[in-house]
């Protein structure tokens, strides 16, 4: 897929004016997402300064709360000409990022329609509809099809806990549940077992059920999947749909930058 | 008096679907008048005739779940220009598809055999008119080429009048913040 010509334009136009603007050394931490100027924080990643900026980026596994993850590609962008999942990116003065390019895009519509294809994401019957980052993310896109042949795997739920539901035909394997659960709540009540297409979410416990484990209505485990796998009981319908997150407003007027992006630790990278 | 202008032939269907789609397209309410001066109507529910001429366009809602379906399906993709995938049901399987990880043996033998409060002898139709079941209910996209997707359980009435008036004026259909909905 080509770049459209004007995308190849206002990067050649960008490039002129760095190489003849002089900066002074303080305003060196910059760098420019599709040509615009963008100003950040030794330490700060790329999708820390694009989204601190103001500059939309679809991400599913990232959580400014949690150390990025770069599992879900979908914050793609392209950095000197390599593609290169953002999230995990430090970003480094003078770089040269496209995002919101055809070409990026088009990558970002697939990943999303591999992801629709190998769960079951049947909408109009998950509580998650309209709160879902998944779907939003499609909406904001333009995703129209599966486009694929879909997997209809069979992935029977877990409703043995009183309060929380399980619903693994939506799970994306983002781990922010994993993460949650061992970094904040230190129970390590979830964990990823199998590899390539048989990889999938279990819960640590002897019976494989979430009855069976320490895990509460009040985790932090509970609140962060993106998806609608982790849900609560008795909960339905509670917002109407229509008057959900994503129906009032699409994900991209309703970015993560508002929310405080905690600098990543030296080490690592 | 402006020239006649060539309307557009349009047939729509609904295979494994509940109707939900063409009811939401007849929520387009008056502005039906305004499309009937653009369009005519092939093969559809609405005008009960049963084979589909040369169209322009072709709305299918639902997806395949037996070989009557296929079928149909197939006689649309050849008699149509344009075809469309009108609502969940046709673009994912929807509903429908909730049978597939069930054994459709079981399912027939659950329904028609075991249940509860069945008459006496009750069993398994069997009748060479019923068309054969399919082993799992799969979007259209799988059988035929499908040029446009529209989804939606059902899709807005707004974003079916959105969607035509765009093909019909030569416009790629975009829905949009509010009209695209996968719900
Ligand atoms: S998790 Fe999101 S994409 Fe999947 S069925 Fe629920 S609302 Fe739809
Ligand atoms: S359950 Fe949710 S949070 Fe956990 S891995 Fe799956 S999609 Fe991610
Ligand atoms: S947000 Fe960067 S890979 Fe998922």
């Amino acid at each position: 897929m080509k770049t459209s010509n004007s995308e190849v334009s206002a990067q050649a136009n960008a490039r002129g004016a760095r190489a003849k603007a002089a900066r002074p050394a303080e305003a060196n931490n910059v760098f420019t997402i599709d040509g615009r100027e963008i100003p950040f924080e030794p330490g700060q990643t790329v999708m820390q300064a694009a989204l601190t900026a103001g500059v939309f980026v679809p991400h599913l596994c990232y959580h400014p709360e949690f150390r990025p993850h770069g599992s879900c590609k979908l914050c793609t962008m392209k950095v000197n000409g390599r593609p290169t999942t953002s999230c995990t990116l430090p970003a480094a003065p003078g770089m040269e990022v496209e995002n919101n390019t055809t070409e990026i895009n088009d990558k970002r519509r697939l990943l999303i329609q591999m992801l629709l294809v190998e769960g079951n994401h049947f909408c109009p019957s998950c509580e998650k509809s309209g709160n879902c980052k998944l779907q939003a993310l499609g909406y904001a896109l333009g995703v129209m099809s599966p486009h694929f042949t879909l997997f209809y795997p069979v992935r029977p739920v877990d409703a043995s806990h009183p309060e929380m539901l399980l619903d693994f035909n939506r799970c994306i394997l983002c781990e922010l549940c994993i993460r949650a659960s061992a970094e904040v709540d230190k129970k390590n009540v979830f964990a990823l077992s199998g590899r390539g297409l048989k990889k999938h979410l279990i819960v640590n416990a002897e019976s494989g059920r979430l009855a069976d484990t320490d895990f509460a209505p009040t985790d932090k485990a509970a609140e962060v999947c993106p998806v609608g796998v982790i849900l609560r009981k008795r909960r339905g319908f509670a917002v109407p749909i229509g008057k959900r997150t994503y129906d009032l407003k699409p994900i991209n007027e309703q970015a993560d930058r508002f929310k405080p992006l905690t600098p990543l630790p030296k080490e690592e990278f | 008096m402006t020239a006649p202008i060539r309307k557009l032939r349009v047939a729509t269907t609904s295979l494994a679907g509940c109707f939900g789609c063409h009811m939401s397209f007849l929520d387009i309410d008056e502005r039906i008048l305004k499309l009937v001066e653009l369009v005519e109507f092939d093969r559809s529910p609405i005008t009960d005739i049963k084979q589909c001429g040369p169209c322009d366009l072709g709305l299918i809602e639902g997806g395949v779940c037996n070989a009557e379906n296929v079928h149909v399906l197939r006689e649309f993709r050849k008699q149509c220009k344009i075809l469309v995938a009108l609502g969940a049901c046709a673009v994912n399987g929807g509903l429908p598809a909730q049978r597939n990880r069930l054994d459709l043996r079981d399912i027939l033998e659950e329904v028609y055999v075991t249940e509860d409060g069945l008459a006496r002898g009750s069993k398994i139709p069997n009748d060479p008119e019923l068309p054969l079941l399919l082993d799992k209910v799969r979007p259209i996209h799988e059988v035929v080429r499908i040029d446009y997707f529209l989804p939606g359980c059902p899709p807005p009435a707004d974003a079916i009048w959105k969607f035509l008036t765009d093909l019909i004026a030569g416009r790629t259909p975009v829905l949009g913040h509010g009209l695209l909905h996968y719900d």
